[in-house]
């Protein structure tokens, strides 16, 4: 029951923040230089007058203003996020098309990011003081202050023009008409580079949390304990050091999903990876507003998603801990 | 004079000074070095670097003078890095302390707006607000504000909360001082040393979100940027390398020596918490 109760109120918490994002949405449009059914056209210049009529009807932009909240909310309430003129599809469909992708990148990244960085971070610690320490944590450093859309530029250069080893640009070989495994295998190659330039900032972050977290353990009462009773040092490590420093490492992972996914805007515009990401960019350049506030609420909508889960397996897996709920 | 030893003995944070000392005088005399706009075209497109002593660096596409490019950006990144995070300040540290100091209800509702913030992913939420507002050096400046402010108010509300029944405060509210007179004189002045470390490190967060936004088109049209630069060259990686990779160094450089200053300068404040660390 009480597990229950803490679902629901982590669940409604969640409703109610992708509510304020489409009342913010809602004002962003009306914050636009300009006639909000020309925002909502997106177009800049000349619109047609017959649509622009039918969008001032629509979204009743000639009543009241809490009167055109009402309609905008009810429309993203039924998930009705708007319509690209531009594209001539409606912006739910256009999203939908490229979640998958997205997800794809974002997983991986996430994935290879918590791996590395809590193994060198582990293992930085270990050696603490040592030269091995010393060139993990000077990466770290390294990769912490470098640009993501600059390393994914390089990498791009390196791996995949010059030295040919991966393919620079897309999701998978166009026209090649691959199945089963070898598709997979063409798409993870494709994969590659962009999921690996995305994680590399977050492996140093969560290298240094990793690193900073088990000198901090190392130092706990239990473990003195361990010694004490002449446990040998591996076991002490790997048992009570790092088991207990990995939390704090992955409930930050957790709440770091959402750049995550703003830094899948830069690496899928690098290397053309068709997901929502590309697609706000190529919103950006169109000035498609609907498909920017559109990508800009699934994104958090994702990131709400992530924090949920993350919660419920976290309060399942450990039952010490209790979130406040 | 204790903390300036201490900083000293610090390796990587002096490392880190000298760079950001060194960008930043470039940032001052950049325009006598360079008094041409740096957008204006001056050589042959393509330059290679180091084959001619008027471009060191080499030129763009246009023929623009790159080292003249990065002297300028020098002066928007620490600009847009500094007068941002004064923004995130000015949003983060009233509202920590007003949550941290009142407690109770007024705590709960300004936290659970700070969480708001922190849940919806920042850097697409700057995008928005540059993409809506229109780029300039005020929309930019006010969208990183927007989204780096949360993590400001939850330091300064944890050390208001802790500093709030210290004796001190407690015989300020007793010889009857107002409530905004004790958060101003009492208790913000000792959390000043967490928030300059907060500070310096949220400049370099800064450059680097100003820099992803003028990659990404987002810039300030009337200003040359590293982000810009990195972007514009975007197109012609293969045969003109150079034109991604100088600005790239430029900010990273930057952005790393803010990051050693500011450890540093965490270490020499809190020297009980790095000795700790080690």
């Amino acid at each position: 029951m009480h597990f229950v109760r803490f679902a629901g109120s982590r669940l409604v918490k969640g409703v109610i923040v992708l509510f304020a994002i489409a009342v913010l949405n809602f004002f962003l449009i009306r914050a636009a230089p300009g006639d909000p059914a020309m925002v909502l056209a997106g177009q800049a210049g000349e619109a047609d007058a017959v649509l622009l009529a039918q969008l001032r009807e629509r979204f009743g932009l000639d009543q009241p203003l809490l009167y055109q909240l009402w309609i905008y909310l009810k429309g993203y309430a039924t998930l009705d996020l708007g319509f690209s003129y531009r594209q001539e599809q409606p912006v739910l469909t256009l999203i939908l098309d490229r979640l998958p992708a997205t997800l794809i990148l974002t997983g991986a990244a996430f994935i290879i990011s918590l791996v590395l960085g809590v193994l060198l971070g582990a293992l930085a610690a270990r050696r603490a003081g040592r030269w091995s320490d010393s060139l993990i944590t000077t990466i770290a450093l390294i990769f912490y202050a470098t640009p993501l859309f600059w390393v994914a530029l390089m990498s791009q250069i390196v791996f995949a023009l010059k030295l040919g080893w991966l393919p620079n640009v897309g999701y998978e070989t166009i026209g090649a008409g691959y199945t089963g495994l070898s598709r997979v295998g063409d798409v993870a190659q494709h994969l590659a580079l962009p999921a690996i330039t995305l994680g590399l900032f977050f492996t140093a972050l969560y290298a240094r949390m990793m690193r900073a977290s088990m000198l901090e353990v190392a130092g706990a009462d239990f473990v003195k304990t361990a010694r004490a009773k002449g446990l040998p040092p591996s076991i002490i490590t790997r048992r009570h050091i790092a088991r207990n420093a990995i939390l704090p490492v992955v409930t930050l992972a957790g709440l770091q999903a959402g750049q995550l996914v703003g830094g899948a805007v830069l690496t899928e515009t690098v290397f053309a990876w068709p997901g929502i990401g590309r697609l706000m960019f190529d919103a950006l350049i169109q000035r498609d507003y609907s498909v920017l506030l559109g990508v800009f609420f699934v994104s958090s909508a994702m990131v709400v998603a992530f924090n949920l889960i993350t919660d419920i397996v976290y309060r399942v897996a450990d039952p010490r801990i209790e979130v406040a709920a | 004079m204790n903390f300036l030893k201490r900083f000293i003995r610090n390796r990587g944070a002096v490392i880190g000074l000298v760079i950001l000392l060194a960008v930043m005088i470039f940032a001052v005399i950049g325009p006598t070095l360079f008094p041409q706009s740096p957008w204006r075209m001056v050589g042959r497109p393509f330059t290679a670097p180091f084959t001619m002593d008027r471009f060191p660096l080499g030129t763009d596409m246009l023929g623009r003078d790159i080292a003249a490019g990065l002297v300028h950006g020098a002066r928007v990144s620490l600009l847009i890095g500094v007068i941002s995070t004064i923004v995130a300040l000015l949003i983060g540290v009233p509202l920590g302390a007003v949550a941290g100091y009142a407690g109770g209800f007024f705590d709960d509702v300004l936290m659970r707006f700070t969480e708001f913030f922190q849940t919806i992913p920042s850097f697409a939420l700057a995008i928005v607000l540059v993409a809506v507002l229109q780029p300039s050096l005020a929309s930019i400046v006010i969208a990183i504000g927007v989204v780096s402010w949360p993590p400001v108010a939850r330091l300064v509300r944890g050390e208001v909360l802790s500093l709030r029944s210290r004796e001190y405060v407690q015989a300020a509210v007793t010889i009857g001082q107002s409530t905004p007179r004790i958060i101003f004189s009492q208790v913000l002045p000792n959390t000043i040393a967490p928030i300059i470390v907060m500070g310096s490190l949220m400049v370099a967060s800064a450059i680097l979100l100003e820099s992803s936004l003028s990659f990404l088109g987002l810039g300030d049209p009337n200003l040359m940027s590293w982000g810009y630069m990195v972007g514009a060259g975007r197109t012609r990686l293969l045969d003109a390398w150079w034109i991604s990779f100088f600005p790239g160094i430029a900010i990273f450089l930057t952005v790393l020596a803010l990051n050693l200053t500011g450890e540093g300068l965490n270490d020499a404040l809190n020297p009980r918490l790095a000795r700790g660390r080690k």
